[in-house]
């Protein structure tokens, strides 16, 4: 079967607007969880969020794009072209279809939309911008880099939540081997507009703590809720050949994929879907379970899917038997930015011998039975992570990623 | 509001804010007979551009408006009809 490798990297992210940056602040444990300044949120239940400060659309991309573009989509702009140069990667070079792109979204373009139906309810119709028929949409993210760099190949848009960009791996993974050599993929989210918070407010699952470093505890005994993040990460996957033909750098292999769906609640004796799709990713990867040396959790920081998720590994893999760490407790949860940039965590760890530690949570549920790396980055030989991530409404994904030396 | 007269001046500064400007292009009044395709504006950006227009001086626009209006000079002066017809 083909191989399927990473070339490319590009991090938007709260704690770092690029990928060194991003993966030096996790290293260092700086947090990019902060209060919520793109509006005045005082007033709302929830008021922490990973927010990316400093970003200057006209310093990333084409002037031509600004005013059709909603903020999410300039973040995964900066990340694609990010990820495109970190590749070398000149789609020119490639066949007419030889290039494409699938990304994932799971909010769309919020805050843009929000600014134009304010504009449709006080001065009407006529008031509203045309670009407000494509920049609200899901598949906007995948477009916009497809045009901006001539990738005419396979495209598409994945929405499942926060396990989205997950998906996105798997199938332009699968794109791959169905024949184009190289993909665009990944996942970018925001929507800090008072509407969009709203949406992610209503979901229940908001921690309400004020203290940056105490909101959003993954797996430990005081977790209670997620800090919302923005951003993500987008990646440039080869076949692999072909990637070793022009001697471009290997991140990794994208080893394995699978994604499964919960049962409806109370409706089955099923259990939730997430370790099956833990055991299919690996098992898709050829690997067993002892193979992994290192996973990198949901984390969703909800207590009873905190549980869920330590259940599921604890089963697949023994109690304590693979450290296990969360490291986007510094960044808040990014939607479908989240597996993307899990994944590039992963492979950075593997590329450097290092877990970073799952910062701010202190005191893990013995009943877990989890090796979470805590307070420090933990040195270790890694050649296999597992990523995973689960979406709200039953979604489950995982990836493996592997060392490409040998 | 209805304007006395739409100049290429209006025409360029909405063109700017709402539906930018290509690289390499430098909107001056220069621009006048070339066509919005070549200054890098698509058909849905010119509805952009003409949908602002419509907004902007009050006029109401034909759903032939865009292929009347192919370079920012024919854009004026079909707007300027468009006033002079009260429309």
């Amino acid at each position: 079967m083909t191989a399927v490798v990473v070339t490319g990297i590009g991090v938007i992210a709260p704690n770092g607007r690029n990928a060194s940056e991003f993966w030096s602040a996790t290293l260092s444990g700086r947090t990019g969880i902060g209060p919520l300044t793109r509006f005045d949120a005082t007033s709302h239940p929830a008021v922490l969020a990973g927010q990316i400060d400093g970003f200057d659309p006209v310093e990333q991309i084409p002037r031509k794009l600004l005013p059709q573009t909603d903020v999410s989509t300039q973040f995964a702009l900066a990340a694609a072209a990010e990820a495109l140069a970190d590749a070398n990667v000149d789609p020119a070079r490639f066949s007419r279809y030889g290039t494409g792109v699938v990304t994932s979204n799971a909010t769309g373009g919020f805050a843009f939309t929000h600014r134009e139906f304010q504009k449709l309810w006080t001065q009407g119709p006529g008031a509203v911008s045309v670009y407000e028929s494509f920049a609200w949409f899901y598949a906007v993210n995948t477009g916009q880099i497809s045009i901006r760099h001539g990738l005419r190949g396979p495209g598409c848009v994945l929405v499942s939540e926060q396990a989205g960009g997950l998906d996105a791996i798997g199938n332009a993974r699968r794109a791959i081997r169905l024949g184009t050599p190289v993909m665009v993929t990944g996942g970018v989210d925001s929507s800090f507009d008072p509407w969009g918070w709203a949406s992610h407010v209503s979901s229940g699952r908001l921690s309400r703590g004020r203290d940056p470093e105490r909101a959003y505890l993954p797996f430990d005994v005081d977790a209670n809720g997620y800090v919302p993040g923005e951003g993500g990460a987008l990646l440039v996957l080869e076949e692999a050949s072909s990637a070793r033909a022009r001697s471009a750098r290997l991140y990794g292999e994208i080893a394995g994929y699978a994604a499964t769906f919960d049962p409806r609640p109370g409706s089955s004796e099923r259990p939730p879907g997430l370790r099956r799709a833990a055991e299919l990713a690996v098992a898709d990867a050829g690997l067993r379970p002892t193979d992994i040396d290192v996973v990198f959790a949901d984390g969703s920081g909800v207590r009873n899917l905190d549980a869920v998720e330590a259940a599921a590994l604890a089963d697949l893999f023994g109690p304590g038997r693979v450290p296990v760490s969360a490291p986007k407790a510094l960044t808040g949860r990014l939607y479908a930015g989240g597996g993307p940039l899990d994944v590039t965590t992963a492979l950075l760890a593997i590329r450097d011998g290092v877990i970073p530690a799952t910062a701010h949570t202190s005191a893990v549920p013995a009943s877990y039975g989890l090796d979470l790396v805590l307070r420090e980055p933990r040195r270790a030989e890694l050649r296999s992570a597992l990523v995973l991530a689960r979406g709200k409404g039953g979604f489950n994904s995982a990836v493996v990623v592997r060392c490409t030396d040998g | 509001m209805l304007a006395e007269k739409f100049t290429l001046s209006d025409l360029i500064e909405i063109m700017r804010a709402r539906a930018g400007v290509a690289e390499g292009v430098r909107l001056d009044t220069a621009i006048g007979d070339t066509s919005f395709l070549e200054l890098g504006y698509d058909s849905l950006a010119v509805l952009e551009i003409q949908a602002r227009i419509a907004e902007r001086v009050g006029v109401s626009m034909p759903d032939d408006a865009v292929s009347r209006m192919p370079t920012p000079n024919a854009a004026v002066e079909f707007v300027n009809q468009q006033l002079a017809q009260g429309r």
